[in-house]
C-alpha cells in the first residue's frame, strides 16, 4: 500500500467500523473487506441450501403429520436462511449466477456437515438439536457484525432458528422416553452426530488462520474453541435431562473451570471430509447442479412470458 | 442471449398504521412472481399485511460520497428545533 491517500481512507474506515458504525453497500470499502464478505456470506447461503438435502430425505417419511409439517417448515425456513444471505452477498457486487457457479463448481465450500448422511428419523432430531444448535452459537455474534445486510440477514434468520432445535430437540426427547429401540436409535444418531457437530465450529485457535482480521471486522466475536466449548457446556445437561450418553470417554466436568473437558477431536476426518472424501459430498453436489440444470427450461420460460406480456401491456 | 430475473426489493407493512419497511430482496421474472415469492419468504410468521415490490434497477440512491453536501448543512440549522427559542419557565403549555 504505497497510496497515501488510501492508507487514510483505509485508516478511516476501520475506526469507523471499531466505533461500531455499520458498513452499507454504497459505502467505500478496502477491497479486502468486500472479498473476504463475499466468501463467508456465501459460504453461509451455500451451507443453508445444501443443508436442505439431508433433512428434505425425510420429509415424506416424517412418522406423524405433526412431524411432517414442522419439518417441512424448517426446510422451507433455510432455503429463506439461504436467499437472505445470497441478496446480502449480491450487495457486494456479486450477481447470483456467479455465487451458484462458485459452488456448482466446487470453487466454493459449505459447512461440511451436510455431507453425512441422514440414516434414520433421530437423525432429524439429532441435526436440529445438534447441527441447528451449533449453528445458533455461531450465528448470534454476527447479528452484531459490520456489514449492514449481512447483520440485518442474521438477525433475521436467529429468530427462526429457535424452533430449529426445539423441534429437533423434542423429537429425540420422545425417541429417548420412548421404546428400547428408540431409545437406542436416538443414542446411535447422537453418537453419529456428535463429534462432527464440533467440528463445525471449524479448526482449533492455534491452527485457525485470518482470526484477527474476522475479529476487527467483526466477522467473528469469539474464538472457534471459545464457541465450541460454549456448545459442549450447554449441551451435555441436555443430553443428561432426557437420559443419553455423550460419546466421548473424556468428557469430564472440571470444577476449576466451570466448564467440560473434552476429549480429542478427529481433524483428519475434518480435512477429508473438507477436501471432498465426506460419505455425501458427491451426492449433495450432484443435487445442486442437477436441480439448476433441470430447473434452466423453467426460469427462461418464466423470463420468455414475463416479456412477452409487457410487451403486450405496451401495445394497448 | 441469455437473461436472468431481474432483482425486486420488497417492502412489508408489519401492521396497519405502520409505514411499509424495506424487508430485502429477490429474483423473480415479473412483479408478480416477485409478490408471491415474498410473501412466501419474507412474511412466513405474519409479518405483514401488505407487501410493495419494486424492481430494484427503478430505485434511484444517493452516494454516500456526497453525504457532507447533502446532509451536513442540516447540522448548523439548529433554529429549526424548538430548543433553539428560549423562553421564561413560567410560559406553559408550548
Ligand atoms: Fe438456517
Ligand atoms: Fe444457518
Ligand atoms: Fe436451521
Amino acid at each position: 500500500m504505497n497510496d497515501p491517500q488510501q492508507a487514510i481512507r483505509e485508516k478511516q474506515f476501520e475506526a469507523k467500523i471499531a466505533r461500531d458504525e455499520k458498513i452499507e453497500p454504497k459505502d467505500w470499502m478496502p477491497e479486502k473487506y468486500r472479498q473476504t464478505h463475499i466468501r463467508q456470506i456465501s459460504q453461509h447461503a451455500h451451507s443453508e441450501v445444501v443443508g436442505m438435502l439431508p433433512e428434505g430425505n425425510w420429509i415424506t417419511r416424517a412418522p406423524t403429520l405433526r412431524r411432517k409439517v414442522a419439518l417441512l417448515a424448517k426446510v422451507q425456513d433455510e432455503a429463506g436462511h439461504g436467499l437472505y444471505l445470497y441478496a446480502a452477498c449480491e450487495t457486494l457486487g456479486v450477481s447470483r449466477d456467479e455465487l451458484y457457479e462458485q459452488l456448482h463448481s466446487g470453487k466454493a465450500k459449505y459447512s461440511s456437515i451436510f455431507n453425512y448422511p441422514t440414516i434414520t428419523w433421530a437423525d432429524i432430531g439429532a441435526i436440529g438439536w445438534l447441527v441447528d444448535g451449533a449453528a445458533i452459537i455461531n450465528q448470534v455474534p454476527l447479528c452484531n457484525t459490520s456489514y449492514g445486510p449481512y447483520a440485518r440477514a442474521m438477525i433475521r434468520v436467529c429468530k427462526e432458528e429457535s424452533f430449529h432445535q426445539r423441534q429437533g430437540y423434542e423429537i429425540m426427547m420422545k425417541l429417548a422416553n420412548g421404546t428400547p429401540e428408540q431409545k437406542a436409535m436416538a443414542q446411535d444418531a447422537l453418537n453419529r452426530w456428535w463429534w462432527p457437530s464440533l467440528m463445525m465450529f471449524g479448526p482449533t485457535d492455534a491452527e485457525s488462520v485470518h482470526t484477527e482480521q474476522s475479529m476487527k471486522w467483526k466477522l467473528k466475536r469469539k474464538s472457534n474453541d471459545e464457541l465450541r466449548q460454549q456448545f459442549i457446556d450447554q449441551t451435555v445437561p441436555q443430553a443428561e435431562l432426557i437420559g443419553l450418553t455423550i460419546p466421548d470417554p473424556d468428557l469430564k466436568w472440571n470444577e476449576a473451570r466451570q466448564s467440560y473437558d473434552f476429549g480429542p477431536i478427529d481433524w483428519d476426518e475434518f480435512w477429508q471430509v473438507v477436501k471432498g472424501h465426506g460419505p455425501c459430498n458427491k451426492e449433495r453436489m450432484n443435487a445442486r447442479v442437477s436441480a439448476w440444470k433441470e430447473g434452466e427450461w423453467v426460469r427462461d420460460a418464466a423470463m420468455c412470458y414475463a416479456e412477452k406480456k409487457a410487451a403486450k401491456k405496451e401495445v394497448v | 442471449m441469455k437473461k436472468n430475473w431481474p432483482l425486486w426489493e420488497v417492502f412489508v407493512r408489519s401492521k396497519n398504521g405502520l409505514e411499509h419497511r424495506h424487508f430485502g430482496s429477490l429474483h423473480a421474472a415479473d412483479a408478480e412472481m416477485a409478490l408471491e415469492n415474498a410473501r412466501d419468504v419474507y412474511t412466513r410468521r405474519n409479518e405483514g399485511v401488505s407487501i410493495w415490490v419494486v424492481e430494484s434497477k427503478n430505485i434511484t440512491a444517493s452516494n454516500p460520497e456526497n453525504n457532507g453536501e447533502l446532509f451536513e448543512p442540516a447540522q448548523n440549522k439548529i433554529y429549526r428545533h424548538p430548543t433553539f427559542y428560549d423562553l421564561p419557565d413560567e410560559v406553559k403549555h408550548m
